[in-house]
């Protein structure tokens, strides 16, 4: 059958053949490694780890290439295929680079309803960035994302978790971007939004 | 275990309050504060909204007398399936002489579903309701730790959590032998990491040990075999805040708020094409066309209703015939829907049913997991069929071909998303038939040129 519309996969887990982005950065900080086998005594089960493990990777590489799941199972002392496992099957974990800024657009039904598709088009010309890519100076990537809980005040968007759930128009979208620009959101992987 | 705190500081646009809230009439129990940004420290919780007295009243008590309380409130689960929280508290095993076990708490803040968003009021506004809730619940159920597993993109909710959970630890309301009753309970948050499915408890649980959030075979339930193989009870963020309220006002006086065996009050979140949305808290069986019309202030465009859903995403849709129907679960479940996480979401004539249904089951083939072939598979085809009709490609038979989906997928999934994924998606086939055989006839969307609820 051909399907007039194929599904975006780039907020999917990683698709059928589809092989992990390569990056140059193959080890993790040491302060990273402390606080991951820190993190791992909080928990009854070292496994119970795995997630938040992968957050600091994440932060500390920029994103969770197949090196940072190597690294995070060698601090937990885990089997490797666990960590791969898990890191594809969470969406959070972002298996390719982001931008300094990774905006996240709410496109589900309560959002939609209020021009939450057209916030993300809108977006795409404005940042000329493809969803799944990264614009060419490292500033921005976009993603369109499911449900973040802000449907009474959508359109609603992310930036780095920091949550814009303002009723979004053109206007709020400008302010969003300027407030970017100018340095007033923490950036992607800074400290703040680490664990 | 967060350096940097990222506790909000920009005031929320969501709505909470109307006309007569606050009063014998419309009580407000779990949105006290809500909208005010520092109503969350425990001296505000203490000063003002009587912090922490329902858990001294809950400790001068026998452990089997609270799930009592709980169980003749007639409480049941605000996450979605209705179940009485008294009567899940009961299922955990006790020590006997013999046999001692661990016993786990869970909270379920994992809020995903489209069209809900109450639990984060609760966190952001009251987060020490819910631990005290918890503590009472593991007072009840003598539990020795709890904890609050968070959707991932509630980074800044989870801060806030820990902060609370550090003041209450402070002034002796966790950690060992709690305000001298002899009872040892702490408190931990986790993070999830955008798995929709995580909402359902038995991958809660499994994501909670750091493994997949893929849902778990039943039986064991999760209170013979929960967290690390141990007995836990895993409750809704807003199921737990509604024990203090209990304790405090007394059983009886709760179970006089709503209706017959739909006790207390409710948060509903109206959202979609509405005037007014917002998060408000109403008595459980107040009439769908309160909420839509009274608070939610009708159409935004002025149109009219052409579709409610009335308790998130998954809830099978209703049509304005229904808009009489009480809101609590029994009565929506004679309506042919169900009282679900309590979203409620409004769609005005202009809406083309065809892309609703589109954009909702794009939605539920994301999040399928992937362990079960009826949900994995079927959520997908349903969405390419969907995708063709809507785009002007539907053929001859694929309603019927639809449907044969729907009756493939539900009951043959481990866990409920499979049956979510087809309530909504069999009742606006059913409901809105013409709507999709004039898409398939004329090959186009006759609503609009370009989809609006659907990005390309």
């Amino acid at each position: 059958m051909t399907n007039p519309h194929p599904p975006n996969a780039n907020e999917r887990s990683l698709a059928p053949g589809q092989r992990l982005a390569s990056t140059k950065k193959t080890a993790m900080s040491e302060s990273a490694v402390a606080e991951i086998r820190l993190l791992a005594s909080r928990y009854p089960d070292k496994l119970a780890a795995t997630l938040p493990a992968l957050y600091i990777a994440q932060s500390d590489m920029g994103f969770v290439s197949l090196s940072a799941m190597q690294e995070v199972a060698r601090a937990l002392d885990v089997p490797p295929n666990h960590v791969y496992g898990v890191a594809t099957f969470y969406t959070m974990f972002r298996k390719s680079p982001v931008g300094r800024f990774h905006v996240e657009v709410c496109t589900n039904i309560c959002c939609a309803l209020r021009g939450g598709v057209k916030i993300f088009e809108r977006l795409r010309e404005r940042l000329g960035v493809r969803p799944g890519e990264v614009s060419p100076d490292g500033m921005w990537s976009l993603a369109e994302v499911e449900c973040l809980g802000s449907c009474g005040t959508g359109p609603c968007l992310q930036v780095n978790y920091d949550v814009y759930d303002e009723l979004l128009d053109d206007a709020g979208l400008d302010a969003v971007i300027e407030a970017c620009k100018s340095g007033r959101v923490a950036e992607w992987g800074s400290p703040a939004l680490r664990g | 275990m967060t350096q940097n705190s990222n506790i909000r500081t920009k005031p929320d646009k969501h709505r909470y309050t109307f006309e007569g809230f606050g009063s014998e009439k419309h009580p407000n129990f779990l949105l006290r504060g809500a909208g005010d940004l520092n109503n969350w420290p425990l001296r505000v919780y203490e000063g003002t909204h009587e912090g922490y007295q329902a858990l001294r009243k809950a400790l001068q008590m026998a452990p089997g007398d609270v799930i009592g309380e709980v169980k003749a409130s007639g409480l049941r689960g605000r996450g979605g399936a209705g179940f009485l929280t008294g009567l899940k508290w009961s299922f955990l095993p006790q020590d006997t002489p013999d046999k001692k076990y661990t016993r786990y708490l869970a909270a379920n803040a994992d809020e995903g579903e489209p069209g809900t968003f109450k639990d984060r009021a609760i966190l952001e506004y009251n987060p020490h309701q819910l631990i005290e809730g918890m503590i009472i619940a593991a007072w009840a159920m003598q539990c020795r730790k709890g904890f609050i597993y968070f959707r991932g993109e509630f980074k800044w909710l989870i801060d806030k959590l820990d902060a609370a959970i550090k003041e209450a630890r402070d002034a002796g309301y966790l950690g060992q032998n709690i305000l001298g009753s002899g009872l040892d309970f702490d408190l931990d948050t986790y993070r999830g990491a955008g798995a929709y499915v995580c909402g359902e408890e038995t991958a809660l649980l499994n994501s909670l040990e750091g493994r997949r959030g893929e849902p778990r075979q039943k039986p064991p339930f999760p209170a013979v075999k929960g967290a690390y193989g141990q007995p836990t009870n895993v409750n809704n963020v807003e199921t737990l805040a509604n024990v203090p309220v209990i304790m405090r006002i007394g059983a009886s006086a709760y179970a006089s708020i709503g209706v017959k065996n739909n006790s207390g009050t409710r948060l509903f979140g109206i959202s979609g094409h509405v005037k007014n949305p917002g998060l408000f808290e109403l008595p459980m069986g107040t009439p769908l066309r309160y909420l839509v019309e009274t608070i939610g202030g009708g159409t935004l465009s002025g149109l009219p209703v052409k579709a409610i859903i009335p308790g998130g995403a998954s809830a099978p849709i209703l049509t304005p015939d229904n808009l009489d129907t009480p809101m609590d679960f029994d009565s929506l479940h004679s309506a042919g829907s169900e009282g679900g996480s309590g979203g409620v979401i409004v769609m005005d004539e202009s809406t083309c049913m065809v892309q609703a249904a589109l954009r909702a089951m794009r939605f539920f083939a994301h999040e399928s997991c992937g362990q079960c072939t009826p949900c994995r598979e079927g959520c997908h085809w349903a969405e390419m069929i969907l995708s063709r009709i809507e785009y002007g490609q539907g053929r001859r038979g694929d309603l019927e071909l639809l449907e044969s989906l729907v009756s493939r997928i539900m009951g043959h999934t481990l866990c409920p998303l499979g049956d979510a994924a087809c309530w909504p998606l069999e009742s606006i086939i059913k409901k809105f038939r013409r709507e999709f055989e004039a898409h398939i006839e004329q090959g186009k969307c006759p609503a609009h040129s370009e989809s609006v609820l659907v990005s390309a």
